[in-house]
């Protein structure tokens, strides 16, 4: 199934999830707030099946833009890869956890609240998971300034030599 | 038969430059004396059965193993004596190192642990026969000595899991306990077996009945089974891979010896090795004929008369038995590197309903054998 | 104290409680530093959650400060037992995003490489794998022949573990003389060997039993982990995206997809994902052989770019590593510097499917199932 067929297939499910015109681009753009019951369809509806999550990224737009998650969807049975991209704001942003939809999304969604600070709302055990628990920032983002100490441990930042 | 401890305090009494003494004094002397050698066997058996292992697990697995240390002019390299001087650096090493006991660790048995189990199996060889006439002492309830005392043992392992204060030592701890309770009793029945049929829990005699008639692996179909589920159960009881659960390395980290290090480390090392001797001495002596030669056995079935049997008499006694222990240690050894580790509750299933109806049976079966062949 | 008293008291109801483990940061068998926190009642384990992160070395992090080339010696040190397919699933993602054409002698060696790699790392799986159910001497025997692998692999590129070897655009080195011959002579000697470690560990008894019907992981489960590689097809599910996707020239090699059957105990457990990585150490020889026998003559260097700026835009592109499904995810902004590159490891999904299969068996057999599922921490913490 191409892109267009399953843009049209989610409007017909969730109307109002769909940012924009999202058709003319290689990915679906969802809003977060109905990104569950479109997570839904696309995994029980007969002719998406997406049922395999192949990859969940963080992004950062910029310290001017927002954050954003990248899922990566595959359908084992149908053969068809779709990419969908959540922007949330850059502060604070929260969107629905599909850890219980496809448990791929349990630890990648800690590992982008981790390194992003986008929380996923219904995540069972959101914690950091690459980070020592005590990490202070959420070090992908753009704008984030490499702490001068750690515990006191002085955090080495030369450069030199592959620079 | 006579025994170290009657021939050395006869030794004594016969010195008459010495000044009269007490027989209780000859007695400690003699004790002092026998307890030396024992302890010297045990180190030098940990010596050259560690280096024997470490160079048969490494020919096993396409490796050389020690190669570098030589000594007493052997020089290193890649022979069978190329390393020897390494167990010798090693005990050397193990001797210098920090001796730690963990801060919440109970103190007093985590000091006595380890001697227990050393203790058990440093008593077990008072009744172990190495030879005609050279056992230290020949009990009239051998057997059920030495199956009494290595069970002691356990209790030693118990305390020293329990007082490390560490989660894992406590795991191979109650490991070895279950495990040493299932495994004794398939080895006491088939040793049962043996004294069935011989009529005494005297080893020499056990012996004796053997060069009357024939070794017991040979005797009858039961008694083949009895020998191995004997083997078995003791490879078992000496805690080696396949069985080696209370300090199963890729499991429990090193199960109840995880906090030790230093001497009462190598007082663990000293009676696994140990242990791993009581074993095959006992089924050497029970089921293979102890220091009966194999040669005369054969000579004699074929009606050779007895005046030419070079290969038997005392020294070739020791050198048969110690032959044999070796070949059972060998066969230990291989079953280390060969197998991989059975799972707790498959070791219980294996002791508790294999081997304690086949060991169970046996004693009725060989009861049969004898009422209507013997 | 009174009879009443006495008959008060909790005397002679005994009391258990769970007991919490810590498996690791040390533990032989974690197969790295690993932290699993398990619940217990008795030897029966009830619950497994695992700490990562200890060797978290910001991969991630760094990328967005290196360029393109120098992301391939980090790559590298993910997984660090398959750095030659780790190499190459970036180049190949890189160049994709460059529309960039390879020569066919590069394609070659490189397939070449990564299926020695995926030798190399499967006798690592199934030597560890072994050492955790107790068995040394596999070990060692997998550990004799994985040294002959890393021996061309060091004739090659100077190498043992971390290579560097595929560029974006080409190769490091080209193939050094008599590297078919050598490689040939590794394929017949190793091929027989196979047999050896069926002999020692597969078929024992003992082994069986300990895998057997142990740590069922059912093809539903699996999929929804996001588990790949043996431990899906150990599961039963044919999917290789060598065979399903092909990518490089995949295309062009006869081999087969290896499943699990369940022939010692129940489809998925821990013994069918053991099997599986022994049979596709034959495969990938069978790759091998047909690579180098079609090895064709070329400049291994003239595609290599004299700078790679990726046009904007952003790209997945997955592979088949030795683990599983290896996906890179690289956004660029027509820098020399990639603006996020996401590294989809399948360590990862297939660690966090654990607790899943874990719960309810022995501590023992948690080491075994960590053992089938053949993680390597440094890619799971990247």
């Amino acid at each position: 199934m191409d892109l267009q067929s399953i843009v049209k297939s989610v409007r017909g499910a969730q109307p109002e999830a769909l940012v924009a015109d999202a058709a003319q681009e290689e990915h679906l753009e969802l809003t977060p707030d109905r990104w569950r019951e479109v997570a839904r369809h696309l995994i029980d509806d007969a002719d998406l099946q997406f049922d395999a999550l192949m990859c969940l990224s963080g992004y950062d737009e910029g310290p001017e833009g927002s954050l954003a998650v990248i899922y990566h969807l595959f359908s084992m049975q149908h053969k068809h890869k779709l990419e969908v991209r959540i922007k949330v704001p850059r502060d604070g942003g929260s969107l629905p956890s599909v850890a219980d939809i496809w448990r791929t999304a349990d630890w990648h969604e800690r590992e982008a609240y981790d390194l992003f600070g986008m929380t996923f709302e219904g995540h069972p055990d959101l914690r950091r998971i690459l980070l020592p628990d005590d990490w202070e920032g959420h070090p992908l983002k753009k704008d984030y300034l490499t702490p001068d100490y750690y515990r006191g441990i002085p955090v080495p930042k030369d450069k030199r030599g592959w620079e | 038969m006579t025994s170290f401890t009657d021939s050395l305090t006869g030794w004594f009494n016969g010195l008459t430059w010495l000044p009269d003494m007490s027989p209780a004094i000859v007695a400690v002397f003699v004790a002092g004396i026998l307890a030396l050698a024992v302890f010297t066997f045990m180190s030098l058996n940990a010596l050259v059965a560690v280096y024997f292992e470490r160079k048969v697990s490494a020919f096993m697995q396409d490796r050389l193993g020690p190669m570098e240390v030589g000594i007493f002019g052997f020089r290193g390299g890649k022979k069978f004596w190329g390393g020897i001087g390494q167990t010798l650096a090693d005990a050397i090493k193990l001797l210098g190192k920090e001796d730690t006991i963990p801060a919440d660790a109970d103190r007093p048995l985590f000091i006595l642990g380890p001697f227990i189990l050393f203790g058990a199996a440093f008593t077990a060889f008072i009744g172990l026969p190495i030879g005609w006439g050279m056992v230290i002492s020949d009990f009239n309830i051998g057997v059920f000595f030495i199956t009494a005392i290595t069970s002691v043992g356990v209790i030693g392992i118990i305390l020293s899991g329990w007082a490390s204060n560490n989660k894992w030592s406590l795991y191979g701890a109650m490991r070895s306990a279950a495990q040493i309770i299932s495994y004794e009793l398939p080895l006491g029945m088939s040793l049962l077996l043996v004294v069935m049929v011989a009529g005494s829990l005297q080893f020499s005699d056990i012996v004796q009945w053997q060069e009357d008639n024939r070794w017991f692996i040979i005797h009858s179909p039961f008694t083949v089974v009895a020998f191995m589920i004997f083997l078995v159960s003791g490879v078992a009881e000496a805690n080696r891979t396949p069985f080696d659960l209370p300090e199963a390395e890729s499991e429990l980290v090193a199960g109840y010896m995880t906090e030790y290090s230093g001497f009462r480390w190598s007082l663990f090392f000293l009676s696994e090795y140990a242990s791993m001797v009581i074993i095959s001495l006992m089924t050497a002596i029970v089921f293979l004929g102890a220091w009966l030669s194999p040669v005369a056995g054969i000579l004699r079935m074929f009606g050779v008369p007895e005046g030419w049997y070079y290969l038997s008499g005392p020294l070739w006694g020791l050198f048969w038995l110690m032959g044999k222990v070796a070949f059972l240690i060998f066969t230990m050894m291989w079953f280390r590197w060969t197998f991989p580790r059975l799972r707790p509750d498959q070791l219980m299933y294996t002791a508790w309903k294999v081997f304690l109806p086949f060991a169970l049976a046996n004693i009725f079966f060989v009861g049969l054998w004898e009422l209507l062949l013997a | 104290m009174t009879a009443t008293d006495s008959k008060s008291s909790n005397f002679g109801v005994v009391e258990t409680e769970e007991m919490v483990l810590n498996m690791g940061p040390q533990h032989p068998s974690t197969h790295g530093v690993l932290r699993l926190k398990i619940r217990t009642d008795g030897e029966i384990v009830t619950h497994i959650e695992p700490h990562l992160g200890y060797l978290h070395r910001c991969f991630e992090k760094h990328c967005e400060n290196l360029s393109y080339e120098q992301v391939i010696p980090f790559t590298d040190r993910c997984d660090y037992l398959a750095s030659m397919a780790n190499n190459h699933i970036y180049a190949l993602g890189v160049e994709q995003m460059m529309g960039l054409e390879v020569p066919d002698r590069v394609e070659y060696i490189r397939i070449i490489m990564v299926e020695l790699q995926r030798i190399a790392s499967h006798l690592m799986g199934v030597g560890t794998f072994g050492l955790d159910v107790g068995g040394i001497t596999p070990f060692t025997y997998c550990f004799r022949d994985r040294e002959r692998v890393l021996d061309l692999f060091e004739y090659t590129c100077g190498a043992r573990l971390l290579y560097n070897y595929i560029w974006i655009g080409g190769l490091s080195h080209d193939l050094p003389e008599n590297f078919v011959q050598y490689a040939n002579e590794f394929l017949d000697y190793f091929e027989p060997k196979i047999d050896e470690y069926n002999r020692i560990l597969t078929y024992n008894k003992i082994f069986i039993e300990r895998t057997g019907d142990v740590g069922v992981l059912p093809a539903d489960v699996a999929i929804s982990y996001g588990c790949t590689g043996p431990v899906l097809r150990g599961s039963g599910v044919s999917w290789d995206l060598r065979k399903n996707e092909p990518y490089s020239i995949y295309d062009r090699f006869e081999f087969d997809t290896v499943l699990g059957t369940g022939e010692m105990g129940t489809l998925g457990d821990c013994w069918d994902r053991y099997f599986v990585r022994i049979q596709e150490m034959r495969e990938s020889i069978k790759i091998v052989r047909q690579a180098l026998a079609q090895l064709p003559e070329g400049d291994v260097f003239e595609a290599l770019p004299k700078k790679v700026r990726p046009p904007e835009g952003s790209i997945y592109f997955r592979g088949e590593s030795p683990r599983g499904e290896l996906g890179y995810f690289i956004v660029s902004d027509g820098k020399n510097v990639p603006y996020r590159v996401k590294m989809r490891s399948p360590a990862f999904c297939n660690l966090s499917v654990i607790n899943e299969i874990g719960a309810g068996w022995m501590i023992s057999d948690i080491v075994t199932i960590l053992g089938s599922l053949d993680i390597v921490l440094g890619e799971i913490d990247r």
